[in-house]
């Protein structure tokens, strides 16, 4: 496989990894949301390996076995039994309608290919116009986080915002190294534990997993 | 004969888009019956429809004017004429350099206006709700469709149909995200544009979904053979267009009439994949709620800009 080839195959699976992210952000149904986001953890975990060998870092190969372990099988599991038990309603609830979404999540991968552009000229790796698509993905894993209600569909975002940290990791520098990614890895597993445990909580105290709900936690003045 | 050559072509292209039209339609609706486990009337059973419309009569309400009768000849010539700008055997179309890919929107365009009038002109209510849906429909479709075939646009650097196809003929085969994206866009458009399931249902008379069908239910005799055959040309341009701007390999190259058997080889069997890829959506598929239409038209608005931007981005 050459380095041109290797180049090409990244950049299809980064096109991929948008595309999830803005299907993330389209997507009504929670199971879906959680389909989407496995099949992101898919794509970025191909596209680390596929760096890993081009750049011939075999250490890469250990941090796109844990994205597959992680993100593809773990993650997804663990928010599926998580909503499975506290019988949350299947639908997804937007602050903002889901076509104004889709033209603002445009707006921010314009902005955030103008951001990159600088880097773009300065880097010399293969893998150097993937970054602008990881700012992206960043940038749209907020956006989640902001215009939606349920504190469930705002971890998928922030997780999808983890994928897209990561893989500008990959992409601008070719990895972290070994031990930061291990970190980051079990910081993730352990949030997501803590976040069913805070889940529970809200319900238990608001009955509802809405976040309006915790404006009520401010003091009268 | 040198300079008759271009001219020759052109007069065939044309002849095979009145003729082949029907039997894509005729290929299409087989293919469902068989699907659905029906017998199916044949693959010609559209040209006979045609001839059955064209031999009756025409009933005119007494109120109608000029732009009801005017609208099926304006539907039919717009869209004929569309069928000879897009290379559809060879690139060599002298007519292709008087138009390019945004005239070619702006003749569906024609086509479309004059529809929705003629389905407001009798004044009855299915008529205006019909012409309503149509717009909003084309509304949405439009930007889509332009932004999908500029991304083809931006790779070839082009705009002219024949030059594009051509060019992408030329260049070698890679992976290119944004090309893929503009497919699937184009893909979505498509079926809107031609009111088939999920979006229209083509087969339908049933008053509540109809959209295409509620514009034209005023029409008989010659009138609605007209407008029939041109919703077929219809199908036909959009599937081969698509086949010649994302799949041009077959299509012969200028002077170049050896390859012209091959190339319209190619072209049935490229259509008759695409005919089954229809049926297959329309089988799998239910007809979608009317106010759902817009999400499905920007969801091919999104992939169409994903596909311009990662053009910039990735290539």
């Amino acid at each position: 496989m050459s380095q041109h080839l290797a180049a090409e195959i990244n950049s299809v699976l980064s096109a991929l990894i948008l595309l999830s992210a803005f299907g993330l952000l389209v997507q009504r149904r929670i199971y879906g949301l959680l389909h989407i986001f496995a099949w992101q953890g898919v794509f970025l975990s191909i596209s680390t390996a596929v760096v890993g060998y081009s750049a011939g870092l075999h250490h890469l190969y250990i941090s796109a076995i844990l994205t597959l372990a992680l993100k593809v099988f773990a993650l997804p599991y663990i928010l599926y039994v998580l909503i499975h038990k506290l019988k949350i309603k299947k639908e997804v609830e937007d602050v903002v309608n889901v076509p104004t979404t889709m033209l603002i999540g445009i707006a921010l991968v314009i902005f955030s290919y103008h951001l990159t552009a600088p880097i773009r000229e300065l880097s010399t790796l293969v893998t150097r116009s993937t970054l602008a698509v990881a700012l992206a993905t960043v940038m749209l894993g907020l956006l989640m986080m902001i215009t939606r209600k349920k504190a469930v569909t705002q971890i998928i975002g922030f997780l999808a915002l983890e994928n897209g940290l990561f893989f500008a990791a990959t992409s601008a520098t070719y990895g972290m190294p070994l031990v930061v990614e291990l970190g980051v890895a079990l910081d993730i597993l352990i949030a997501a534990f803590i976040f069913g445990i805070f889940f529970f909580q809200i319900r238990t105290t608001f009955d509802s997993l809405d976040l309006k709900e915790m404006e009520k936690l401010k003091e009268e003045d | 004969m040198k300079n008759l050559y271009p001219i020759l072509i052109e007069a065939l292209q044309v002849l095979i888009v009145l003729v082949a039209s029907p039997v894509l339609v005729g290929w299409v609706r087989a293919l469902k019956c068989r699907a659905q486990g029906r017998r199916s009337a044949g693959v010609f059973q559209p040209y006979r429809d045609l001839r059955k419309l064209f031999m009756k009569d025409i009933v005119l309400a007494e109120n109608a004017s000029w732009v009801f009768r005017f609208t099926p000849y304006v539907v039919f010539g717009s869209t004929l004429l569309a069928g000879a700008i897009i290379p559809i055997i060879s690139v060599d179309l002298p007519l292709a350099a008087t138009a390019d890919i945004i005239a070619l929107v702006a003749l569906f365009a024609i086509a479309r206006f004059f529809t929705a009038l003629a389905g407001m002109d009798v004044g009855t209510a299915f008529g205006g709700m019909g012409s309503s849906r149509e717009m909003m429909v084309a509304s949405l479709a439009e930007p889509a469709m332009l932004m999908s075939v500029f991304t083809v646009s931006l790779a070839s650097h082009s705009t002219s149909l024949s030059f594009m196809a051509h060019s992408l003929l030329e260049t070698s085969v890679v992976l290119r995200p944004s090309l893929a994206f503009a497919l699937i866009a184009f893909a979505l458009i498509a079926i809107a544009e031609n009111g088939r399931i999920p979006v229209d249902n083509p087969s339908t008379h049933l008053e509540l979904t109809m959209i295409h069908e509620a514009m034209i239910l005023e029409y008989s005799g010659r009138h609605l053979a007209l407008i029939e055959w041109a919703s077929m040309m219809k199908l036909f341009l959009f599937s081969s267009l698509g086949v010649s701007l994302f799949f041009p390999w077959g299509i012969a190259g200028p002077s170049d009439p050896l390859m012209l058997p091959l190339a319209f080889v190619a072209l049935a069997c490229k259509l008759a994949l695409v005919g089954a890829a229809i049926v297959l959506i329309e089988t799998r598929l239910a007809k979608m709620r009317i106010f759902r239409v817009p999400e499905f038209l920007g969801a091919a608005f999104l992939l169409s800009t994903l596909g311009m931007l990662s053009f910039f981005m990735l290539e």
